[in-house]
């Protein structure tokens, strides 16, 4: 079969768009435009240590950690409960689960600015109830929530399919020998399950990390995130230079993470050596 | 006993908390009153707002044309590709399609601003500036490397003597590759082109990146309003929205568990293979 003709449209393709907008990241994040013209450069990269700017990276990836932990924590037994379902229950139940994260992600954190203005239904029960409002819209726990509530499936399913798929008699066994269900869960299902929830932390923090939609609707300031940063630069300041360096760091960061995620997941079977 | 209603409970206090905000949405879009304290009498005026606003229509427009055009375009270049790549020699495969996974593992808004650049860079020669060209071509390539993702597998089943054995019969090379080849990959390019199409539907943040102005789709159509406040036209059209994935997941479900009772007692074998995939 010598059929490899094929591919060339594509090659074309991934040339021009993929190959070639990622060198002319590069080449913006390490030049910069003087008078005398363009030259080499690391301040980019370096006005990252601008205490304005660190702030704005350690906070992006401070709410990011304590979104995936939140999605772990309340994703890992719901994973637990769902597959331990006899069969019917489960896929019903597992389908309740997928469908949310069908609806649009706008319309999903759009749904929050409802729940979380100062007249919402929140607080008119609230109010009821004789309890003090609730007042988080704009601030960093909305933010968080809103980040929870859109990436919570993809921390449940991973861990769901690698729950299900998990061999019954080990379990049998572990108490038959006399384990409870707190050690058998310690010490069979939890390190059985390390793959899932590699790859669902994977799938939580790196689309947290990288989200200015949320932090725009939920968290309203300007600088929030380093998604807003990024966004900030091409869209409203055009500085370009900056903007591809922020791009370039948050790119590196992520694929540096996937590759220390990968040698986890045992399971991955995908394209390649190097990713 | 007590553990398995407190599961219960927990389960039920979860779905509460992924679905109690859908509800309130759908529920606001019938709201007479435009503050979201109190009901105001059910009302139909959001709905009939929505319909006679032009921005809207244009935005699905946008949204559905470039979804058909770049999952149908997607389709084809992937999956001659993935031919393609399957008989390539080993390190001209590795080195395509990790290049390939670029664009699937790399932060969204890195693909959308790398692609605004190319655009704008590229405006010089070509003369076109951002808008509803440079979202399609922005869509087809994040597209193809699912394509790509989901018919591999099913070359890698494929068996070669099959192709073989149609050319010693007399088939000609185009011809075997027609009747024979496509028609076992089907599946995978079925998946790849509904995933290609979901994909691109929803997507917001590479398009917000890669449209101009005056060019935009449902998600940022949304955005753009969204960011000015609350707005209850946002409402029924999330609502309608929300409808429209709900009956379309429905037929899906149903057509895919009637398939599988159909061939459950087929062979065990291949549906465990086909599951390894």
């Amino acid at each position: 079969m010598k059929k490899t003709w094929y591919a060339y449209p594509y090659v074309v393709w991934l040339l021009i768009f993929i190959v070639v907008p990622l060198l002319l990241i590069v080449y913006y994040a390490f030049t910069v435009t003087t008078n005398e013209g363009i030259r080499f450069t690391l301040e980019n990269i370096t006005r990252l240590r601008d205490p304005i700017y660190l702030k704005v990276f350690l906070r992006s990836v401070w709410l990011a950690l304590i979104s995936t932990l939140a999605c772990l924590l309340i994703g890992y037994p719901v994973a637990l409960i769902l597959a331990s379902r006899e069969y019917r229950k489960k896929r019903f139940l597992a389908l309740l689960f997928v469908i949310p994260m069908w609806i649009n992600f706008l319309v999903r954190t759009y749904a929050w600015m409802t729940l979380l203005e100062k007249n919402s239904a929140i607080n008119v029960i609230l109010n009821f109830l004789k309890l003090p409002p609730l007042n988080i819209l704009y601030t960093d726990q909305a933010v968080v929530l809103g980040m929870v509530y859109n990436f919570l499936p993809f921390m449940v399913l991973p861990i769901y399919s690698v729950l299900v798929k998990l061999d019954k008699s080990i379990i049998e066994a572990a108490e038959d020998l006399g384990a409870n269900y707190f050690i058998t869960l310690r010490k069979i299902i939890i390190p059985l399950s390390l793959p899932g929830v590699m790859s669902g932390i994977t799938m939580v923090f790196m689309p947290a990390i990288t989200t200015f939609v949320i932090s725009r609707l939920l968290g309203g300031g300007h600088y929030t995130l380093i998604g807003n940063l990024i966004e900030q630069q091409f869209i409203f300041t055009g500085d370009w230079n900056f903007g591809s360096a922020l791009s370039f760091v948050l790119m590196i960061l992520i694929l540096l993470s996937m590759l220390v995620m990968r040698k986890y997941d045992k399971d991955y079977e995908g394209g390649g050596a190097i990713w | 006993m007590v553990t398995r209603i407190l599961k219960k409970v927990y389960l039920y206090l979860v779905f509460l908390f992924l679905y109690a905000p859908i509800f309130v949405l759908v529920i606001y879009s019938f709201n007479d009153s435009k503050s979201r304290g109190h009901w105001g009498g059910f009302t139909l005026k959001w709905y009939a707002a929505l319909f006679q606003d032009r921005e809207i229509a244009q935005a699905v427009y946008h949204t559905v044309l470039i979804a058909i055009i770049s999952s149908v375009v997607a389709t084809i270049i992937g999956t001659a590709a993935a031919i393609g790549i399957q008989n390539m020699k080993k390190i001209n495969k590795v080195i395509i399609l990790n290049l390939s996974y670029l664009p699937v593992l790399n932060p969204d808004i890195v693909t959308g601003v790398s692609l605004m650049i190319l655009f704008i860079f590229m405006k010089a020669f070509t003369g076109v500036g951002l808008g509803f060209t440079t979202m399609l071509l922005a869509h087809i390539t994040f597209n193809i490397p699912y394509v790509i993702l989901s018919v591999m597998p099913k070359l890698k089943q494929l068996d070669k003597n099959l192709y073989e054995a149609a050319l010693d019969l007399g088939a000609k090379p185009g011809y075997a590759l027609r009747k024979v080849i496509i028609p076992e990959i089907m599946p995978g390019i079925i998946t790849g082109f509904l995933l290609a199409f979901t994909l691109s539907i929803d997507d917001f943040v590479i398009s917000f990146f890669t449209t101009g102005s005056g060019v935009s789709n449902l998600s940022i159509y949304i955005y753009s309003m969204a960011r000015r406040g609350i707005n209850p036209k946002i409402n029924a059209l999330s609502t309608i929205m929300f409808v429209l994935v709900l009956i379309l997941l429905i037929i899906v479900n149903l057509r895919l568990s009637k398939d599988k009772e159909n061939s459950k007692d087929l062979k065990v074998n291949s549906s465990l293979k086909r599951r390894e995939s």
